[in-house]
């Protein structure tokens, strides 16, 4: 080998070397007591309205304890990375905000402050919390690893006039209600149900709930994956048939992970959406918070032996303090001021969630039918997911299928109780 | 590039150093040493370490960046890097094989998914590579003789280039939208070629659409260089041939091609490996979980360790296409080597 082929082999090594070579950045820990560094979720209509809504608060937080908070508002896409790339590292933000599903799959690392009755106290003690929304905050029998923020739940959204149109009288309560309804709003190219079929995450929260409804888990008792049980594939059928056999889901939805099934439900494409606290959403949106009623979530009419009575997760967010921060107590003393009754207002008020400590429920901000709804859905028939280090994997893998299902439904492809099963078991055989 | 001219421009670059020694000695012995021998002999250790030194920087971050991530990753691959150890790699058991075998057994569904992705990624590279090298000789012979506005079509062509990956590619993405995309609105509102409104993003036509992306992507670059490889060409071959009665595609296959072997031997190796290895276009065209039709090799690693938690089957998959990478291009090189050999 000549030595400019030599060289050429050098560029291929290294070039078919970068391949192994990924790995996180983050950014350093706030050194001084003065400082701290704040990761936050984006909860409202942009990265940017986040800043301006956080913003006067944080000031506020900075006049009562000298403490200056710098924030980052980071996008769904990218937070559970960042915030594996910060627990790698042991750099990165201070206090961070996570999505409550993957509190124990967070907590697995060991890179988050666990809250164990003494730090709880530190932020203003226990009792204050809603107790569903501190169920998902960490592995059971263990301290939480956050700490609750703001407290979610699935409702059903139903455009009024739409429904009055076709001479539909109230929200269906069961899903053959929802199914008869769906047919009879699926004409002159409007549907009647939207949903977000690309997007992992939102299909995977499904699975949850239906797989409840007909008496499955997706994890047993000892943490192990239970996939492709009977009652899940029932389930998971369930869901993929709106599209797949009752046609009233466009087979468009399939290729919808950009909320385009809120904006399809604004604008009067879809008649019904099955979504967390999307009021804010379709304000910013121009439809009118008179133009859609919300219902909880529907029930199987005649649900099998063993079916809960759940019609969503316990959705939201927490906040978490890492255990690499140079400055813990600035760090808690920052939970404690956004758990407090005056910013837990504020800012579910302004992000249309409900405040997870019971303390500042009662404001009449939280009286509107939407926030009632999610309030009565949390208290009566909400239920954690299953809070197991593997629920990111879950979400992933089971949201995933479920794509590649609603894709077969949208191309024609028949979708079966085998066909199901099939990306079931091949999605539990990927858990390790 | 590496054509015969730049080649044989750094063979004589030794050359030119040592015809300038003599100024140097010249100006050393008016300094006052009286003979020559014992004037270069301080100089010997600094000449031997100064090319060491000039090298020490590219050295060290060759380190940092190739090197030493490479070694990492093969270290990981051979541990159970789990959400459990990430923070403390020195907790995380030593497994050896387990990951490889995990992820290698084509009979579990791992095992079938990665080589399922092996297959789809083969394909698509030799075909985007096919295409966009088609592309760019296609192009770059046209532009080859100067005429008016020829400036703005070779600046116009590179735009792909210069665009930045993901500005591009999502504007790909707005556009191969079923209901609102522009594609669909072309071909089935507009021309009416189509009566049901495909989808571009899901389903089997969700690889061809990677691949278009990719071409355009890609093929500016082939253009680039075979552009300025043509540039070495001298014009009299092109005379004497004509003169010899050539036509255009005997100019072009008797003239043209075997000239710019040396640039063709890099650039298809270097595409190759890029396409192969494309983590964008898939990336911001399918938003992180591609369609198992579009399921390319670096994001199913992305998604078995990223996604999945498991860093150590990740990078296990990783170090073997890095061997697959690197026995394909010896094996490439070892091929057009003998060739040339042959040749000459």
């Amino acid at each position: 080998m000549s030595r400019r082929h030599l060289g050429i082999f050098t560029a291929a090594v290294l070039a078919a070397a970068s391949l192994t070579a990924c790995g996180g950045s983050g950014d350093d820990s706030a050194a001084s007591p003065k400082t701290l560094t704040y990761w936050a979720s984006n909860q409202g209509a942009s990265l940017e309205a986040d800043k301006t809504i956080l913003q006067p608060e944080l000031d506020k937080f900075e006049k009562q304890t000298g403490i200056k908070v710098t924030v980052e508002v980071v996008p769904w896409s990218d937070l559970l990375n960042r915030l594996l790339a910060a627990a790698a590292s042991g750099k990165g933000p201070d206090v961070v905000n996570i999505g409550n599903t993957w509190s124990a799959s967070l907590q697995a690392t060991g890179a988050l402050v666990e809250f164990d009755d003494a730090a709880l106290q530190a932020v203003g003690g226990k009792d204050r919390i809603v107790p569903a929304a501190l169920a998902a905050a960490g592995a059971p029998g263990k301290p939480p690893a956050a700490v609750p923020l703001y407290s979610m739940a699935y409702s059903l959204y139903y455009n009024k006039k739409s429904f009055a149109d076709a001479g539909i009288t109230a929200p269906p309560t069961t899903w053959e209600q929802l199914t008869e309804y769906g047919k009879k709003l699926s004409t002159g190219g409007k549907w009647g149900l939207a949903i977000e079929g690309a997007n992992p995450s939102e299909n995977a929260h499904h699975a949850f709930t239906f797989s409840q409804q007909y008496g499955g888990e997706w994890f047993d008792s000892a943490g192990k994956p239970t996939f492709d049980t009977p009652q899940n594939v029932s389930a998971i059928k369930r869901y993929i048939d709106f599209m797949a056999a009752d046609k009233i889901t466009n087979p468009s939805n399939a290729e919808y992970a950009q909320n385009q099934s809120v904006s399809d439900f604004a604008n009067g494409k879809a008649a019904m959406l099955l979504w967390q606290s999307a009021g804010s959403n379709l304000k910013t949106q121009n439809m009118p918070a008179d133009a859609y009623g919300v219902a909880p979530v529907p029930f199987l009419a005649s649900p099998p032996a063993g079916g809960k009575k759940v019609n969503s997760m316990v959705a939201g967010i927490n906040m978490a303090v890492f255990k690499h921060t140079k400055n813990k107590d600035g760090a808690l003393s920052f939970v404690k001021f956004m758990t407090s009754d005056e910013e837990q207002t504020i800012l579910n008020k302004t992000y249309g969630s409900l405040p997870a400590v019971k303390t500042a429920a009662s404001d009449p901000a939280f009286s509107a039918t939407e926030q009632k709804t999610i309030q009565e859905t949390l208290v009566t028939t909400a239920a954690p997911l299953p809070q197991v280090p593997d629920e990111s994997t879950f979400e992933t893998l089971v949201g995933t299928a479920m794509k590649e299902l609603f894709a077969d439904a949208a191309s024609g492809k028949p979708v079966t109780e085998a066909s199901v099963k099939a990306k079931l078991t091949d999605a539990q055989q990927k858990m390790r | 590039m590496l054509s015969p001219t730049t080649a044989t421009d750094s063979e004589r670059t030794p050359m030119a150093t040592s015809t300038t020694a003599p100024d140097a000695d010249r100006r050393e012995s008016r300094a006052g040493s009286p003979a020559r021998g014992p004037a270069r002999r301080p100089r010997g250790p600094r000449r031997s370490l100064l090319p060491y030194l000039l090298l020490a920087p590219a050295v060290v971050l060759e380190l940092a960046i190739h090197v030493i991530p490479m070694v990492v990753g093969v270290w990981m691959s051979l541990l159970e890097l789990t959400q459990f150890h990430i923070r403390d790699w020195s907790t995380a058991p030593f497994v050896g094989w387990e990951n490889y075998r995990a992820t290698l057994d084509l009979n579990s569904a791992a095992g079938k998914e990665l080589l399922h992705s092996f297959w789809i990624t083969l394909a698509y590279s030799l075909l985007s590579v096919g295409f966009a090298w088609l592309l760019g000789i296609s192009a770059a012979v046209v532009l080859q003789r100067p005429f008016r506005g020829r400036a703005i079509l070779r600046a116009l062509f590179l735009t792909p280039y210069a665009l930045p990956v993901y500005a591009a590619v999502i504007t790909w993405s707005f556009l191969l939208q079923r209901d609102t995309g522009l594609v669909n609105h072309v071909l089935v509102d507009q021309l009416g070629l189509l009566g049901e409104r495909p989808f571009w993003l899901i389903g089997d036509n969700s690889f061809w659409s990677l691949l278009v992306v990719s071409v355009w992507r890609n093929w500016p670059f082939a253009f680039l260089c075979l552009m300025a490889g043509l540039q070495n060409v001298p014009g009299e071959l092109y005379e004497a041939a004509a003169i010899d009665g050539a036509g255009f595609w005997r100019r072009l296959r008797s003239v043209t091609l075997p000239m710019l072997r040396p640039v063709n031997l890099v650039l298809l190796l270097v595409l190759f490996l890029w396409t192969f290895n494309d983590f964008n276009t898939p990336f911001v065209l399918f938003g992180g979980s591609a369609p198992e039709q579009a399921d390319l090799i670096s994001i199913h690693i992305y998604r078995s360790s990223f996604k999945t938690w498991d860093f150590g089957s990740g990078s296990a998959m990783s170090v073997a296409l890095l061997l697959f990478l690197l026995v394909v291009s010896a094996a490439y090189l070892l091929i057009t080597n003998r060739r040339r050999d042959d040749h000459a």
